[in-house]
């Protein structure tokens, strides 16, 4: 199963290697890795998607706890959460599909934030498998150039914070 | 006060308490250099960068006190690389002090870079690149505490050229601030109350002792406890010592070479308490079938080692100098009554380990290792600081030295570097200077760095070199002989065949040799009455098997016994 991770680290150089460095020596199955910066400013916050069992969740929480630059994990799995990744999306588009595409985005709540005359920029945030859903859609009938998306990124629901679970 | 970095390094390690360093000079440090020289810090100065860390760990483990090493940056800090993971793998606490290039050249493939932080990230517990003066105080105060608190482990502070040189008003930290890092003492009373209730219940506790015991300085307080039960104890490499070998409820080493008792004992068990252990693939065997019967209970201070390897039905996460006396404390309000449980049970494992003992064949025209260990251990009573290298001989001495005292096997147990023998042992002897230091090594491990025994003249630090010499790589041989067909791939050294004698004797160190087993008394004790270094080159057939054996992979009852009668 997978596991959302809020880690709070260190606002520090190295911190990041520190992280990767382990996930690699430890063998762990990340599925994907966001970093940004806080209300505060001498910590980061990294979102970190983990697949495998109970055991090997256990397992990265502990090594990750035990880095010194890590200040707190909480897993947001645990407690009801808001998940989102935003992707950008770069699918062919001529005079002819313009508007296809336009109700395509529409129907996903997506937005356009470029277009030229061969192609158009689409933004899209939502959970996963909204994102898949409209690549899949604008792949077939349209086909895309390049996805970038950002992994994802989480909160709790409620007063809350990581930092205080 | 203003001063330079380099001198605020000196400040530094005196606010530590350091008494020694080991290093090597270079480009990158010739200011830390300056310093050194100029303040008169005790510098042991190694032939080899990789000599020098290996120092400052057997440093560490002889004393107890955190090891620092100094390099130059580029190949000065990448040769320390080695020995830095022998070090974490051990849990040995070490402050690794390396050059690094000037800021403005950082990131240029600049002469001698490395970049030793991200070479050094997975094999220590914290490392600094330090850019900036101001920054120096705080980052060698928490490299040491670092170092040396929760499970210790070296630490590696790479400091800019620039930094060295720069002037700034320095004034050393009083304490650390480090909101990820707390490392956990006192644990969960509660779980104490849990394991309690279990020893109550079980018919074949057994404990199970590892590093950890001997890294805390807690034996006098496992001594307590063993005796407070009455459950009989096995030990891995790392916890040798930690209680007497000749103790009534010991059953010697666990694992793959381990005794027949410990390893029968193991899978027999029905609670196996694990204190200061790692569940480490060479104790356990085939994973599945360990201690298969056995509840297990974890002792350790480190959370991340629960569940790691095995699974575990009670953890007790926290320091063992407070698990263990809280443990003993409840064993206490009923005095006796575990040990009349156990009575039976003990006397079982303890007929084993009586009735299948370690054993050697005996060759009369043959000087046999396991012989010349048992000679060593009579002639010191059990008593030196016991070094070993890696291999066969390693083995040998963790079977037949009969440990009595913690922190006098100094093994490289988890990495199992070839090579570390000889320098560690000088370290060892820096620390314990009044101590007999006696290193165990092969004819393969004393030639990976046997130019620090042109170190060890240097100094006259007295260690006893004994070479286990079986002109060949014997645990490597073994294994071809056992699972390769016998086909000996590059693992004879009978072609180089150095003569040992000689080779001490241009390093500036008395050599002697023993060829026959008559000679062997005889010459050990020329050895031990010699007041400075001496090499003893042991001749040892070649052809022979380090015994009992669980081979990889398989379950602890699966052992090859070999030479054992019955």
């Amino acid at each position: 199963m997978k596991h959302t991770l809020a880690v709070l680290v260190e606002n520090k150089p190295g911190v990041l290697t520190h992280i990767s460095g382990l996930i690699s020596r430890r063998a762990f199955n990340i599925e994907s890795i966001a970093a940004g910066y806080t209300e505060e400013p001498d910590t980061t916050r990294i979102t970190i998607v983990v697949e495998g069992d109970e055991k090997e969740q256990e397992q990265v929480v502990n090594q990750l706890s035990k880095l010194i630059d890590v200040i707190k994990i909480s897993d947001l799995t645990a407690v009801e959460s808001i998940q989102r990744e935003l992707a950008l999306i770069k699918v062919k588009a001529s005079m002819a599909t313009r508007s296809d595409i336009i109700n395509i985005v529409e129907i996903f709540r997506a937005s356009i934030v470029d277009v030229n005359r061969e192609t158009m920029v689409i933004e899209l945030s939502g959970d996963e498998t909204k994102i898949d859903a409209l690549c899949q859609v604008l792949e077939q009938d349209h086909g895309i150039i390049e996805i970038v998306r950002t992994g994802k990124i989480a909160v709790s629901r409620g007063p809350i914070p990581a930092k205080d679970q | 006060m203003i001063i330079t970095g380099a001198e605020a390094i000196i400040e530094s390690l005196k606010n530590e308490k350091v008494d020694v360093v080991f290093g090597y000079p270079g480009g990158a440090v010739l200011t830390l250099y300056d310093a050194l020289y100029q303040a008169d810090f005790r510098h042991i100065l190694t032939k080899h960068e990789q000599g020098a860390v290996h120092a400052a760990d057997g440093y560490s483990r002889a004393t107890g006190k955190v090891g620092v090493v100094i390099a130059t940056s580029g190949p000065g800090a990448t040769n320390l690389v080695t020995g830095i993971a022998t070090a974490y793998m051990d849990s040995i606490p070490l402050v690794a002090i390396t050059g690094q290039v000037s800021v403005p050249l950082i990131g240029r493939d600049s002469f001698q870079e490395a970049d030793i932080r991200g070479i050094t990230t997975p094999i220590t517990k914290h490392n600094y690149l330090v850019k900036k003066v101001e920054d120096l105080p705080a980052a060698l105060k928490e490299a040491f505490y670092i170092a040396r608190t929760g499970r210790p482990g070296p630490v590696v502070v790479d400091i800019a050229k620039d930094v060295f040189a720069a002037s700034f008003d320095y004034q050393y930290p009083n304490e650390v601030k480090l909101r990820g890092y707390r490392p956990v003492y006192a644990g969960n009373s509660e779980m104490i109350d849990k394991v309690y209730g279990e020893m109550r219940s079980a018919q074949k506790p057994l404990i199970f002792v590892g590093g950890g015991v001997n890294l805390s300085d807690s034996s006098e307080e496992l001594r307590d406890l063993i005796e407070q039960t009455g459950f009989p104890v096995i030990s891995t490499l790392m916890g040798l010592g930690c209680l007497p070998n000749d103790h009534p409820q010991f059953l010697g080493m666990v694992g793959m070479h381990g005794t027949y008792a410990a390893n029968m004992a193991t899978t027999e068990c029905d609670l196996l308490l694990g204190i200061g252990v790692r569940f480490d693939d060479r104790v356990t065997g085939l994973l599945s079938k360990f201690a298969a019967k056995a509840k297990i209970v974890h002792f350790d201070i480190d959370p991340a080692e629960i569940n790691k390897n095995v699974l575990t039905h009670i953890r007790v996460v926290g320091d063992i100098n407070w698990s263990i006396p809280a443990l003993s404390q409840r064993v206490k309000e009923v005095p006796g009554e575990l040990r009349e449980q156990v009575r039976s049970w003990l006397e079982k494992v303890r007929n084993w380990y009586i009735e299948k003992p370690l054993t050697y064949e005996q060759d009369k025209d043959h000087v046999m290792p396991q012989g010349v260990v048992e000679k060593v251990s009579q002639l010191t009573q059990g008593d030196a600081v016991i070094v070993t290298d890696v291999g066969q001989h390693q083995m040998w001495v963790a079977q037949f030295y009969g440990f009595k005292n913690p922190r006098s096997l100094l093994t490289s147990g988890g990495l199992g570097t070839m090579g570390y023998g000889l320098p560690a042992a000088l370290g060892a002897q820096c620390g314990l200077p009044d101590r007999p230091v006696i290193l165990f090594v092969g004819d393969g491990g004393v030639m990976m760095n046997c130019q620090e025994l042109a170190t060890v003249a240097e100094y006259n630090f007295p260690v006893k070199v004994l070479i286990l010499n079986n002109q060949c790589l014997g645990m490597v041989a073994q294994w071809q002989r056992m699972f390769y067909g016998g086909r000996y791939s590059q693992t004879s050294l009978k072609g180089s065949a150095t003569d040992f004698v000689k080779l001490a004797e241009a390093m500036g160190v008395a050599g002697l040799r023993v060829t026959k087993p008559e000679e062997l008394g005889s010459v050990l004790e020329q050895a031990l009455a010699i007041p400075g270094p001496v090499v003893v080159d042991i001749r040892i057939p070649e052809v022979l098997d380090v015994l009992p054996m669980v081979p990889a992979g398989a379950c602890l009852d699966e052992m090859m016994m070999g030479g054992v009668e019955g």
